[in-house]
């Protein structure tokens, strides 16, 4: 497209189909301890 | 919905539930702007309606003269299309399945001294006392707590074990011995433990980093920047000495010995140091490449506080740390800032965004005496006690309380954009601000959404070099 670049598809919506498997890092257990970030935190699941 | 911006150059029109971001020209981010009303949420793709369009393209011709809006338009129409430009949040319906969740534990915070040799102003810990004694977890109550998270944590293979305080290294040698118990107990059960250590770095040596060089996935060193910033609000305990000078030296040869392994230097910032992007340079310029600073969270009365006057300056220091951030990152001498890290493709699923950092849940912490609290920030208040080691989870109300704490039962997040990227923010925060885990607080989410609108500023200024 001439007018948009897309930095990334509909992501959300796809990992509905193979997501929760719970092996990703608590978030507090990172760095922040007072906050929360759960945007920033790596997905785990090789399945995805 | 959708959320639109302007940062550093840069238009930005994010969809909220699908999670796509673009970046767009100035046409077609006022066409977006112009649709949103008349477009709405769709579940499925739609056409632009005909009157819709010819009205845009008649508000864009006279903005944007010789500019082709008709091409702007094809290509408006195509993100929806994709599915990725007003779509509607669906979620809802999967919460109702995942509230009924079973969940499991995988992650404790071991209190592992509730003792502290620095007098941090700031302390939640209140300098390691938690409102409560001195105390050093032993070993058997360490081992307990191990033995609680393998048999509450199901089928999760990844456990994770942070040593915290007060000051960890104060206990050093309960620390190394629950490594070691940990470490024997995983092939029996399926399980592997990553360790992490909290601290301030004054015990520090060579046999503790060698240690955690070897066991320890990830190392949380707390610096709060330049050293007049770092010793006003970090004294030692009798006042005398610099706790920067101690500190420093040795947080840099433990990052450099790092070799690959997280660490993060960890600051945190006050109204005392609102130029805090300073701070972060200062730590880029000691050469630590993982660092995080945040903002302190405390009672308003403090003069240390954030508070909504600051915001301003605060938005401020945000833009300015994204424009040194992407400088120094093309400059081939970049650094990592825990804030700004985001990972658009293949990031937390939506289950992971609407539970939240899982305290209560998946998450606990656990005080010297084995006492389970929801997280570190509650501990010590007697209200949110939910068992301990010996008994397991008594209070099994306040774990179904924190299980139903997601975006969509917090009216605040409900038409925030940020929503699935804070998962709905801290709990703890919430409820010392607002005496409720379901409400937020309110200038830690200003700040968030400043945070996220430069993390993906800076992900299409980094695009432009690819």
């Amino acid at each position: 497209m001439k007018h948009v670049k897309t930095l990334n598809n509909k992501t959300l919506k796809e990992s509905m189909k193979k997501g929760g498997c719970g092996e990703c890092q608590t978030s507090c257990q990172s760095a922040c301890k007072t906050s929360c970030t759960v945007g920033n935190q790596s997905c785990e699941n090789p399945e995805r | 919905m959708i959320h639109q911006y302007k940062n550093n150059g840069y238009n930005i029109v994010m969809d909220i539930a699908s999670g796509s971001v673009h970046v767009v020209d100035d046409i077609v981010y006022d066409a977006v702007a112009v649709l949103e009303p008349v477009m709405g949420e769709l579940e499925k793709p739609e056409q632009i309606p005909e009157e819709a369009k010819d009205r845009t393209k008649e508000i864009l011709e006279k903005t944007y003269p010789g500019e082709d809006a008709e091409e702007a338009l094809l290509e408006v129409q195509e993100l929806i299309d994709a599915e990725e430009l007003y779509t509607k949040d669906t979620y809802q319906n999967y919460v109702t399945d995942f509230k009924k969740r079973e969940t499991v534990v995988k992650a404790l915070c071991l209190h592992i001294a509730h003792d502290c040799n620095l007098g941090c102003l700031y302390c939640f810990a209140e300098e390691g006392e938690y409102h409560g004694r001195r105390a050093l977890m032993s070993f058997e109550v360490g081992k307990k707590a191990l033995d609680f998270l393998i048999a509450n944590s199901g089928k999760r293979r990844n456990l994770e074990v942070d040593f915290f305080g007060g000051e960890p290294l104060m206990n050093w040698e309960v620390v190394k011995q629950l490594v070691e118990y940990g470490r024997s107990q995983e092939e029996a059960h399926n399980k592997r433990f990553r360790f992490t250590l909290t601290t301030n770095g004054v015990l520090l040596n060579d046999e503790i980093m060698e240690f955690c060089n070897r066991e320890m996935s990830n190392v949380v060193l707390s610096l709060d920047g330049r050293k007049e910033i770092n010793d006003l609000m970090r004294p030692t305990r009798n006042g005398r000495g610099s706790s920067y000078d101690i500190i420093v030296p040795k947080f840099q040869k433990f990052a450099k010995s790092r070799a690959g392994k997280d660490y993060y230097v960890r600051g945190t910032f006050t109204h005392n140091n609102l130029d805090f992007s300073e701070d972060v340079k200062h730590f880029a310029d000691l050469g630590f490449e993982q660092m995080s600073i945040e903002p302190v969270v405390t009672d308003p009365s403090e003069p240390y506080a954030i508070r909504e006057d600051d915001l301003p300056k605060i938005m401020e220091e945000y833009d300015k740390l994204a424009v040194e951030y992407i400088k120094r990152k093309k400059e081939g001498n970049g650094f990592n800032f825990f804030h700004f890290m985001i990972d658009l493709n293949q990031g937390p699923c939506v289950a992971k965004r609407l539970s939240g950092c899982g305290s209560g849940t998946e998450y606990l912490a656990v005080t010297p005496w084995g006492d389970f609290y929801p997280c570190h920030q509650f501990v010590g208040q007697e209200d949110f006690l939910m068992g301990n080691v010996d008994t397991g989870i008594i209070r099994t109300d306040i774990r179904d309380e924190f299980k139903l704490c997601n975006v969509y039962a917090k009216e605040k997040c409900r038409d925030c954009f940020a929503r699935f990227y804070c998962s709905g923010g801290c709990a703890a925060n919430a409820y010392n601000f607002h005496g409720k885990i379901t409400d937020a607080y309110d200038i830690g989410c200003e700040m968030q959404k400043k945070r996220i609108e430069c993390a993906i500023m800076i992900k299409a200024a980094l695009a432009d070099e690819e």
